[in-house]
């Protein structure tokens, strides 16, 4: 039995978003990323003595609508605490966070895996501020600090070591990101740290209860890093199990351009945070119709719109995921349904040649708004009424993308319209087969593959506007 | 209760102080003094009395969303001790 065989690995993810506010969580800084350092803070923010916290209520809104998108218990009763460390990105000398009373606790969120769907608990989801950013200059005495990020809203959710394989916990990241993405409390970008996830993970025999010595892994921030470090992670674990070597209990970081994780600090020198309740701000205490009038603002998730459009549309369940992966491109899905476009046919060309030209661009559909789908609807049509050909309709397509014109007129100005009648095919055919003689004996001698030799031919003269039906019917009755 | 001379050098760890052998054992007696002192509360019965997080009977204190100007650069630096081009200046910190 191979060593992966003889053991399990156990994974808990804990996922930092940052809250889709304008305004930090405690004070009324900007967030917009990319600012001019320290050019988005105040006396709250930067520590100053005196200064006190007022909470951003969105925030609360945004954490609470993420816990009941998660099937979360909404605490009714919820306070803050301080988290003491000293670190020069923390002007206070603690970070504000939750501790006990966190605003959501026990959700769960399922994910697809070989074995079908399984169901991944949430532990707890709580508000925190963030720290600010340091910049360490090259191999120089100094570091740099920018405090625009301190205090920027963030919800960490926290899930059950539910999780068995990297491709577990990446899956788990993916959904949560689409979740998040659907109710609009996080925009998910993992490269400018608007989603950033830390694992624990440990290895055990397979059958053994209690569980293996966890090690902390941070920095991986991407869902291919996720996997990565955590494939690198129970490699090295389960090499130091049978070599009799024991775990130590420690926090790695993800070194993404040497491929490994490398130990950070131990638990003997791990941080103490004398957590307390946070004086400075008054408890919470939510109210049901607060939480139900936050409920009614849901719209309808992913895991529901993908049953959906298996059920409306017969949609495969492929078609349907990776429809209902974005908003936006469900969204527009639907409304080329909605125009009249076979669900199929419009399933077929967005996740075939939309998502090619998009994803070659490095883009989302939202970003490209040119590209309508009734453009798709009534390009659909003109292949089903035989104006065009599927083969060419990509052509059309591509065109259409790029120009932003209708099918109809790409079709015009490139001379596309479909050759299907029998008396403009047939002089082409007739030439093709003159000029082929050995192939149409050889055909005739019984060699039928050579059908396809012709068709080929055919295509290439007419640019691949014959009609494919007719120049089958055709070919084979000249070849009899 | 006392406080040893390995707690209060565990405690400016923490609290990244580095201190006297003469400071560390100045720390170990007085703050062992006010523990001393804080432990005569423990001779009340509390049983059955709530931990109280909070002094004041408020809840829900919130404000709406909304961004207010930030401070001018020169006043969000003017105490920083050291600055590079917006950027505080900090010894090096890589851990």
């Amino acid at each position: 039995m191979s060593a992966n065989g003889k053991y399990e690995t156990v994974i808990g993810l804990e996922v930092h978003a940052q809250l889709l506010t304008d305004s930090k969580i405690f004070c009324g800084c900007s967030t917009k990323f990319g600012a001019d350092p320290n050019t988005q803070t105040c006396p709250v923010c930067t520590g100053m003595p005196g200064s006190l916290p007022v909470l951003n209520r969105k925030a609360v809104e945004f954490a609470i609508k993420t816990g009941l998108a998660m099937d979360c218990e909404i605490s009714l009763f919820s306070r803050f605490a301080r988290k003491n460390y000293f670190y020069p990105d923390l002007p206070k000398g603690y970070q504000i966070s939750q501790y006990e009373l966190p605003i959501c606790e026990r959700g769960h969120l399922d994910i697809k895996t070989s074995e079908g769907t399984k169901r991944i608990g949430i532990t707890r989801i709580h508000m925190e501020e963030d720290a600010g950013k340091n910049i360490h200059e090259g191999a120089g005495p100094y570091s740099l600090v920018d405090l625009n990020r301190a205090g920027v809203p963030l919800m960490e959710i926290v899930s059950d070591p539910d999780l068995r394989s990297p491709e577990e916990a990446s899956e788990y990241m993916r959904r949560l990101r689409t979740i998040l993405r659907y109710i609009g409390v996080c925009d998910g970008n993992m490269e400018q740290g608007s989603l950033r996830c830390d694992a624990n993970v440990s290895v055990r025999p397979r059958g053994q209860r209690e569980l293996g010595v966890k090690v902390e892994l941070k920095n991986m921030n991407s869902f291919r890093f996720v996997e990565k470090a955590l494939e690198y992670e129970i490699t090295r674990q389960t090499k130091a199990i049978e070599d009799g070597e024991k775990i130590i209990q420690e926090t790695r970081l993800w070194d993404s351009a040497a491929g490994v994780t490398l130990s950070m600090r131990t638990k003997e020198e791990a941080h103490d945070y004398r957590y307390f309740p946070e004086p400075d701000l008054v408890p919470i205490s939510v109210e049901k119709n607060w939480i139900e009038e936050i409920r009614k603002g849901l719209p309808e998730l992913p895991g529901q719109k993908i049953e959906r459009f298996i059920k409306e549309y017969q949609l495969p369940e492929y078609d349907s995921e990776l429809l209902a992966s974005e908003k936006p491109l469900a969204e527009w899905f639907e409304e080329a349904v909605k125009l009249g476009g076979n669900p199929k046919a419009a399933s077929n060309w967005i996740m075939g040649e939309l998502m090619r030209l998009l994803n070659e661009e490095g883009l989302s559909i939202e970003e490209k708004p040119a590209v309508k789908p009734a453009m798709l609807v009534e390009m659909i049509g003109l292949i089903e009424n035989g104006t065009i050909s599927g083969k060419i309709a990509k052509t059309v397509f591509e065109e259409m993308y790029k120009t932003g014109k209708q099918a109809k007129i790409v079709i015009e100005e490139k001379g596309l319209v479909q050759i299907a009648d029998a008396g403009s095919l047939a002089p082409v055919i007739d030439e093709i087969l003159a000029r082929n003689p050995k192939e149409v004996e050889r055909y005739k001698a019984g060699d039928e593959k050579l059908i396809g030799f012709f068709v080929g031919q055919v295509m290439r003269a007419t640019k691949g506007k014959a009609n494919p039906a007719l120049l089958n019917e055709l070919l084979k009755k000249k070849l009899s | 209760m006392s406080i040893d001379i390995k707690e209060v050098t565990h405690i400016a760890k923490l609290a990244r102080l580095s201190l006297t052998g003469a400071e560390l054992e100045l720390y170990s007696t007085q703050l062992s003094g006010i523990l001393g002192y804080v432990e005569k509360l423990k001779e009340l019965d509390t049983g059955g009395i709530e931990p109280t997080s909070h002094v004041l009977d408020l809840k829900n204190v919130m404000r709406e969303d909304r961004v207010r100007p930030s401070l001018p650069e020169d006043e969000v630096l003017a105490n920083a001790p050291d600055r590079k081009d917006g950027f505080y200046r900090v010894p090096r910190i890589i851990e």
